[in-house]
């Protein structure tokens, strides 16, 4: 008997686990996943949570109701993957051997990187939206603050889904009109990056909207720290911003166990090849989703993407077939700008986001970089396809894992 | 487009950063840094060479990973190349915009 290893029981390990239980002959290989946790969140969700759109019962269920029969879910913490000697030893003591190991232990956010920022006004005036806890005392502060100067500020790239901090500018724009206190809240979007987004022509549409809704931006903002007492966020180059309230996007890291394991780069992420999705490490290997180092985005989509692509690979590594070179950084993400309106961008490592149709080329019904209702009722109607289609691992109809180019605008 | 730089025909893009690295001389380097008020020096040249070596690794670059480089720590390299460091110290290099940026 073999033995397959899903480390993570998120998005990406989950999928992988309900793909290759229908894949793997059952009498040839066992599939073990391991994860500590007990719950599993719908991540997306914690952007809602602060404007009291979603409750947590509508982003949180029990990890192992996703978990297929057949394989084994084993809720323990990992010490440590020993790439050279196949085996996982567990922080109990006890030791684990594969012949094939996924790895889909995701990226967290690492506060403590920034010199101030997890400081004494941590959770009191400057807060996070990438966990559950940080969404949550959030929306209580929210819920009574008065306004003031609100800056969205993303420390470093990449981070998960890095159209989050967009939306949610957009959406505490539309939260305070909806106070009708909009008049007393400055919100400025601070980047590390030249512009509102990382490709031209979304960037362009993206400030427009930005310019609309009077959200100031700052860019080329490389933070240093955090001045508790002063309450304003420094850069390397000496620049100064003031806040009344910081919702910040810390430095997102991969998991400390990827550390531990010396297979990680400065951040954590795993070196991995970008179109095979096997690692650098070994060719045993195979990393999926935020904890790979792929010039790909941090998101949910990529994470369903690439997993039909690994289980192809998998099973071709099992037949010792070569592997398919066919990840081409496919993402697809909703783009919430508020006042139930949203966008949609469709994109991949060469092509950038631009206008066009999708899913059918010419016909939609949802259309591409065009902020429209359609977009938005994509975006709720997406949790439900998360949780009982998405991580189920069932083919989404009409989208392929390969970008399309036809429907698009390209120039 | 084409731009001639130093008395060299080179290809740039819109925003100025060589689409071709084989093109790349130091003298192009050079004039590219006068044209952002910087001159050369050899720690400029230290922190060049880093990244040249790191763009033909393919290994994406940040400005974490530079401070964590040992070539050069964040503070020196803002002073190197005030404002937008890694933009600026990229272009001189001859390397495109960094794509850390997903």
């Amino acid at each position: 008997m073999k033995k397959l290893i899903i480390l993570g029981a998120g998005t990406s390990g989950t999928m992988m686990a309900n793909h290759l239980q229908h894949h793997l002959k059952n009498s040839e290989w066992s599939i073990d996943i391991i994860d500590e946790r007990e719950e599993h969140h719908y991540q997306p969700g914690y952007l809602f949570l602060p404007f009291d759109i979603y409750t947590p019962e509508d982003i949180i269920k029990n990890i192992k109701d996703f978990i297929p029969k057949g394989v084994n879910l084993i809720q323990g913490k990992i010490d440590k993957i020993n790439h050279n000697e196949n085996m996982i030893s567990m922080a109990d003591g006890s030791k684990n051997e594969y012949d094939i190991l996924i790895i889909a232990t995701g990226a967290k956010i690492a506060p403590e990187e920034v010199e101030g920022m997890k400081g004494s006004e941590w959770q009191k005036s400057v807060f996070d939206f990438y966990t559950f806890e940080g969404a949550l005392a959030l929306r209580n502060k929210l819920r009574e603050w008065e306004g003031g100067r609100l800056l969205v500020h993303i420390t470093e790239m990449p981070i998960k889904c890095p159209v989050a901090p967009l939306e949610f500018a957009f959406l505490a724009d539309s939260f305070f009109n909806h106070k009708t206190m909009r008049d007393k809240v400055e919100i400025t979007f601070v980047t590390p990056l030249s512009g509102a987004f990382t490709k031209p022509k979304a960037t362009e549409a993206l400030e427009h909207l930005l310019n609309e809704k009077d959200i100031n931006i700052e860019s080329d903002f490389a933070i240093e720290s955090v001045d508790n007492e002063n309450k304003k966020i420094i850069d390397y180059g000496g620049r100064e911003i003031p806040f009344d309230l910081l919702v910040t996007i810390p430095t997102n890291k991969g998991d400390e166990v990827i550390a531990r394991s010396g297979i990680g780069d400065e951040l954590n992420f795993i070196p991995t090849d970008k179109a095979t999705l096997q690692s650098k490490a070994q060719k045993n290997i195979f990393v999926i989703g935020d904890a790979s180092n792929l010039p790909a985005s941090k998101a949910g989509s990529v994470a369903h993407f690439e997993a039909e692509i690994l289980t192809e690979n998998i099973l071709n590594f099992i037949s010792g077939k070569p592997l398919n070179e066919t990840f081409d950084g496919h993402a697809n993400c909703f783009i919430e700008t508020g006042n139930g309106k949203a966008l949609l961008i469709d994109f991949n490592y060469t092509h950038e986001p631009v206008e066009g149709t999708f899913p059918f080329p010419g016909i939609g019904p949802l259309r591409l970089l065009k902020e429209t209702r359609m977009n938005h009722m994509g975006k709720l109607a997406f949790r439900w396809i998360y949780w009982n289609m998405l991580l189920k691992g069932t083919h989404l109809p009409f989208v392929s894992s390969q970008m399309q180019e036809s429907g698009k605008h390209f120039d | 487009m084409e731009k001639t730089i130093a008395g060299k025909a080179v290809a740039v893009n819109e925003e100025g950063y060589l689409t071709n690295f084989a093109q790349w001389e130091p003298r192009v380097g050079s004039e590219i840094a006068k044209e952002a008020n910087i001159d050369l020096s050899p720690r400029h040249w230290e922190v060049i060479n880093y990244l040249q070596g790191e763009f033909k690794n393919e290994s994406p670059l940040s400005i974490r990973k530079i401070g964590k480089s040992g070539v050069v720590d964040i503070k020196e390299f803002y002073q190197l190349f005030p404002n937008a460091p890694l933009k600026t110290s990229s272009k001189i290099a001859g390397i495109p915009k960094p794509a850390s940026c997903i």
